[in-house]
C-alpha cells in the first residue's frame, strides 16, 4: 500500500472485521479497492445481478433489501454489504440502494476469498452474518451507538405531506389514502407563511372519525390534534424515541426553527433499530387483554437487558422502562374502559416517584392515583373508578409490577380523590409540614399524568411549583428527610456494609445509593420552583438559579449516572444468570474500577447531603417540632 | 502553452484530437511523441467512457516561473471507479530551494528531497500514466502550466492537454458564490469551491492527511460526484474539458 494512503487505512482499521486484522494483510486490501460514488437515490446492487465485489461505506447510508422488496438492513459508515452474493454463486441476493450520497470501497472477490480463507475473525464476521443474521457483540454495539449518534433527520424519507388546516375530514382521509402515508400535518395558512397548527393520524381517524361516525364535512380542525409534540431537527434518533416513550405519540415533526423538515412515525424507529424498547411498546397497543398484556410482559427484562449491553445511558435506560410502564398502565386503563364502558365524569390517572421521573427499573413497584373531576359524587362515581382502579392494579401485577407495600395506589380511596381534594392534600403538607406525614408523602411529589385529563396532574405540578419554595420549613423537613439515608461509606473510604439479615455483607444501592441522590436533587428542584420531575432534568432547572455551583452540579449528575449504572448492570447481570434482581451488592462482584468510581460517587453525594443540611437548616435533632 | 508560436493561433483552434495529431508530428522528444500519438478521445465521448486521470501537485509556490514541483500524486480512474492498485506518489527534489513554509504545507521535509529524484527521471513514470487519460485537476492553474514549464526546463519543448477542472465546475455551479455587500448583510454566506468545501456538499468524506495522492484520490471522487449530481454518464467530455 502507498503510505499516502494511510487515511483509507486508518479508516477500515475502526470497524469490524477490519479492526482485528493484521496491518500488512489490511493493507493488501487497501491496495485492492475500487473506489465509487452513488448518488442519494440510485441502485448499487439489483438483484440476481452478477456481483464479484464486496461493498463497505465509507461514507454515507446504504439500505439493503430482502428479495420481496422489504427493508432489510440500514446500514452506515464502516459497514459492509454484498457479502451474501460472494459466498452463494456470485449472485446478488440482496439488492442495495445508496440511502444518502454514498462513497463505497469495492473489494474484489478474490480478496474476499483470500480473506475468507485465511483470516479466521473475518470469515466468522461474514458467516455469522450470513447464517442467522445475529449481530457479534461488536456491531451490535455500533448499531446501538447509531441511535444515539445518528440525527432524526435519516428517519425522513419523504416530503412533508401537509394540507390547510381549513379542509374537511374527507378531503384529509383522501390526501392520506393517495400519498400513503399514517400522518397528515395540517398548517394555518393565515399569516405570511403556514404554521404548523396540528396534526391528523391513521389511529385519530380510526378512534375519532370513524367510531364516532363523523359526518365526511366534519371541518379536520375539530378533530386534528393540536399543541403538537414536536422534535429538533438536530436530535438524535433516541431522543426521539424517548419522547414518543414519554409522550405516547406515534408521530413526530421534525422541526427546524418553524419550519417542518419531515414526520418521522414509531414504525421508522422500529424499522430503524427492531430491537428497540419501542417495538415492544408498539406491541403492547395490539394486545386485547390482559392476557395479552403479560404475555408481552415477559419480554421486558430481556429488553432491559439488551439496552444495557448495548451501552445505553441510565437516563435511556430509566426512561425507557418508564415508557414501557406507562405503555401498560395506558393500555389496561383502555382496555378497563372499554370493559366498564366511559368514565362517567372526567379523571387523570397518575404516575408517582420512579416513573413519573422517568427513572424506572425492573425491580418496581406500582406507585398511581386518581385525579377525579370535581362533580364527583363519591356514591354515584366511585364505584366506577374503585373498579377501574383494581382493574388496572390488578392488570400491572400480573404484568410484574408489583402491588405497592405501602398502598400508596389507585385502589386506596384516600389515592382516589377529586382535584379539589388534591390541592387540599398538597396545600397541607407544604403548608402544614410534618416530619413524619412527609415521609410518607415524599413520593406524590414526583407525579406526573399519564391518561385522561393530564391538565389536572399539570395543576397540581403548578400548585407545588408555586407554593414549595416559599416554605422554608417544609423545605427544611424535606430536606431532614433526604438526610435520613447516607451513602454506604465509611471514614476511611471503606464500604460500609449490612451487618445482620439476608443482606449480609451488602449495600443496597437504591436506598443508600440512588434515592438519596434524588431526594435531594427533589429538595433543590422545589426550592427552585421547577416543574421538572427527572433528576437530570432537575439538575438542569438547579443550575439556572445558581443555586448550587456547576462543579458540584456536574459531579452530583456524574454521581448519579454513575451509581445508577452500576445498579443496572448488577440487575442484568442477574436476569442474565437466572437470578432475581435487586438491588443488594457486594462489593467483591465490583470490578476495582467500579469500586473506587462508586467510592467517588458517594463521597460526592455525601457533600452533596451536607450542604443540604447547611442550606435548608436542616439539622437532625434540632428544628424538630 | 504551444511549444511553436508561429502556427499556435490555427493550432489552438482545433478540436483536441486533431491538435494531439499535429503536436505528435512536431514533437522532437520520444516522450512527447508517444503522449500524443497515444492520442486525445473523441469529443463527443461521454464521460462515462472516457479514461481519466486525477493530477495533484504539490509545488513550492503558486507561481510557474518561480517555483517548484515537490511531489506528484497520480490516479487513474473511471466514472465508475478509481482503482487504488494503481495510483502513483512520488517525492520529486525542487530545482530551487525549499522554504520552511512549503514544509510545514506538505509535510515533506528537507531530508525526503535529499534522497528523492528529478522529476525528469521519473517523466517515463508519470507519462504511462498520463498517455491516452484525460487529466482531472483541482484548479487548473497548477498542474498544467507547471508540467509545461518543467518540460520546457528538461526537454526543451513544453506540452499542452485538455483538462477537466473540478473546481471550475463548482464555480460555475456557484456563480454568485461571492455575496454582495447587500447580500453578506442579510446573512448570505460565501460559497467555497477550495476542494475539501466542494467535497463537503457531496457528501464526500473528510481526508485528515494531504499529500499529492490524497489530494488526487479526493479530486477524483468529486468528480464522480459532480457527474452524478449535475451531469449525466453520457455527457460528452467536450462540454467539461477545459
Amino acid at each position: 500500500m502507498q503510505p499516502e494512503l494511510i487515511d483509507i487505512r486508518n479508516h477500515m482499521a475502526q470497524f469490524p472485521p477490519f479492526d482485528e486484522m493484521p496491518e500488512a494483510l489490511l493493507d493488501q486490501v487497501v491496495e485492492s479497492i475500487e473506489i465509487q460514488y452513488f448518488r442519494a437515490g440510485t441502485t448499487i446492487l439489483e438483484f440476481g445481478a452478477a456481483n464479484t465485489w464486496l461493498y463497505y461505506i465509507r461514507s454515507g447510508a446504504v439500505e439493503v433489501f430482502r428479495r420481496s422488496g422489504e427493508l432489510y438492513s440500514r446500514l452506515g459508515e464502516g459497514e459492509i454489504f454484498g457479502q451474501f452474493g460472494l459466498l452463494m454463486h456470485k449472485k446478488t441476493r440482496f439488492p442495495a440502494k445508496a440511502l444518502e450520497d454514498t462513497l463505497v470501497y469495492r473489494i474484489p472477490d478474490t480478496i474476499f476469498q483470500f480473506l475468507f480463507e485465511n483470516d479466521e475473525n473475518f470469515a466468522d464476521f461474514v458467516e455469522i452474518e450470513d447464517r442467522s443474521r445475529l449481530r457479534s457483540a461488536l456491531s451490535r454495539r455500533e448499531k446501538s451507538n447509531d441511535l444515539m449518534t445518528s440525527r432524526v433527520t435519516r428517519l425522513i424519507s419523504r416530503a412533508v405531506v401537509s394540507a390547510p388546516s381549513t379542509v374537511r375530514l374527507q378531503e384529509a382521509a383522501r390526501i392520506m389514502t393517495d400519498q400513503g402515508v399514517s400522518a397528515l400535518l395540517l398548517m394555518d395558512e393565515t399569516g405570511d407563511t403556514p404554521k404548523l397548527h396540528g396534526i391528523i393520524t391513521d389511529r385519530d381517524l380510526r378512534t375519532r372519525a370513524v367510531t364516532e361516525a363523523l359526518p365526511s364535512e366534519t371541518p379536520i380542525s375539530d378533530i386534528m390534534s393540536e399543541d403538537l409534540i414536536t422534535i429538533r431537527a438536530n436530535s438524535f434518533i433516541f431522543e426521539a424515541m424517548l419522547t414518543m416513550l414519554h409522550n405516547n405519540v406515534h408521530h413526530l415533526p421534525v422541526m427546524d426553527r418553524d419550519e417542518v423538515r419531515g414526520v418521522i412515525a414509531l414504525s421508522d424507529i422500529v424499522k430503524y433499530e427492531s430491537q428497540s424498547s419501542l417495538y415492544l411498546v408498539s406491541n403492547i397497543y395490539q394486545q386485547t387483554n390482559v392476557k395479552g398484556l403479560k404475555r408481552i410482559s415477559l419480554g421486558v427484562r430481556d429488553t432491559f437487558v439488551r439496552m444495557v449491553n448495548e451501552d445505553a445511558n441510565s437516563h435511556m435506560i430509566g426512561s425507557a422502562m418508564a415508557g414501557i410502564g406507562r405503555s401498560f398502565t395506558q393500555r389496561l386503563l383502555e382496555l378497563g374502559e372499554e370493559q366498564l364502558g366511559p368514565p362517567p365524569i372526567p379523571y387523570c390517572f397518575m404516575a408517582l416517584g420512579s416513573m413519573a421521573r422517568d427513572e424506572q427499573l425492573v425491580v418496581t413497584d406500582q406507585d398511581n392515583a386518581m385525579i377525579l373531576d370535581d362533580s364527583y359524587v363519591p356514591e354515584e362515581h366511585d364505584p366506577y373508578f374503585l373498579a377501574l382502579a383494581k382493574f388496572v392494579s390488578d392488570g400491572l401485577a400480573e404484568c410484574g409490577y408489583k402491588y405497592c407495600t405501602g398502598d400508596i395506589m389507585a385502589t386506596n380511596p384516600k389515592w382516589r380523590q377529586p382535584l379539589a381534594v388534591w390541592k387540599r392534600y398538597f396545600t397541607d403538607w407544604i403548608e402544614n409540614p410534618r416530619a413524619d406525614a412527609l415521609l410518607n408523602s415524599n413520593i406524590f411529589f414526583d407525579l406526573d399524568g399519564i391518561h385522561g385529563h393530564t391538565e389536572f396532574a399539570e395543576s397540581l405540578k403548578t400548585l407545588v411549583a408555586e407554593k414549595a419554595s416559599h416554605s422554608q420549613r417544609f423545605l427544611t423537613l424535606l430536606a431532614r428527610n433526604a438526610l435520613n439515608r447516607t451513602p454506604p461509606l465509611g471514614f476511611f473510604r471503606t464500604f460500609v456494609l449490612e451487618e445482620d439479615g439476608q443482606h449480609r455483607k451488602t449495600f443496597n444501592l437504591k436506598r443508600r445509593g440512588t434515592a438519596p441522590v434524588s431526594d435531594l436533587i427533589r429538595v433543590h428542584a422545589l426550592a427552585c420552583g421547577s416543574r421538572a420531575q427527572n433528576s437530570f432534568d432537575r439538575l438542569q432547572a438547579i443550575g439556572k438559579t445558581k443555586l448550587l455551583l456547576d462543579d458540584d452540579l456536574g459531579n452530583l449528575r456524574d454521581a448519579l449516572e454513575f451509581i445508577s449504572i452500576v445498579r443496572i448492570r448488577h440487575q442484568a447481570l442477574a436476569i442474565e444468570a437466572d437470578r432475581e434482581p435487586d438491588n443488594n451488592v457486594r462489593p467483591e462482584d465490583l470490578s476495582p474500577f467500579e469500586r473506587s468510581h462508586l467510592k467517588d460517587a458517594f463521597q460526592v453525594v455525601s457533600n452533596a447531603q451536607k450542604f443540604l443540611r447547611f442550606r435548608y437548616n436542616a439539622q437532625v435533632g434540632r428544628n424538630a417540632q | 502553452m504551444p511549444s511553436n508560436p508561429a502556427n499556435a493561433g490555427n493550432l489552438h483552434s482545433l478540436p483536441w484530437p486533431d491538435q494531439y495529431a499535429a503536436l505528435a508530428k512536431q514533437a522532437r522528444t520520444p516522450l512527447l511523441k508517444a503522449f500524443y500519438e497515444a492520442g486525445c478521445v473523441d469529443p463527443e465521448t461521454p464521460i462515462s467512457d472516457a479514461p481519466l486521470v486525477a493530477l495533484d501537485f504539490e509545488t513550492t509556490g503558486l507561481d510557474p516561473s518561480q517555483h517548484s514541483i515537490v511531489s506528484v500524486g497520480v490516479v487513474p480512474f473511471t466514472l465508475n471507479a478509481i482503482e487504488l492498485n494503481h495510483c502513483w506518489h512520488q517525492v520529486v527534489r525542487p530545482a530551487l530551494p525549499l522554504h520552511q513554509t512549503s514544509i510545514t504545507i506538505h509535510g515533506i521535509t528537507h531530508s525526503d528531497i535529499d534522497e528523492a529524484p528529478d522529476l525528469g527521471e521519473v517523466l517515463d513514470r508519470l507519462f504511462s500514466f498520463l498517455n491516452g487519460r484525460i487529466p482531472v485537476v483541482h484548479y487548473r492553474d497548477i498542474e498544467r502550466p507547471f508540467l509545461d514549464v518543467a518540460l520546457q526546463w528538461r526537454l526543451g519543448e513544453g506540452i499542452r492537454f485538455p483538462v477537466l477542472d473540478t473546481m471550475a465546475i463548482e464555480a460555475h455551479l456557484h456563480p454568485d458564490r461571492r455575496p454582495s455587500r447587500w447580500q453578506r448583510l442579510m446573512g448570505k454566506k460565501p460559497v467555497s469551491i477550495r476542494l475539501a468545501d466542494s467535497r463537503a456538499r457531496y457528501g464526500l468524506p473528510h481526508y485528515a492527511s494531504h499529500n499529492a495522492l490524497i489530494d488526487a484520490l479526493a479530486t477524483s471522487e468529486l468528480l464522480q460526484a459532480q457527474i452524478w449530481h449535475h451531469f449525466s454518464p453520457d455527457t460528452p467530455v467536450r462540454d467539461l474539458w477545459l
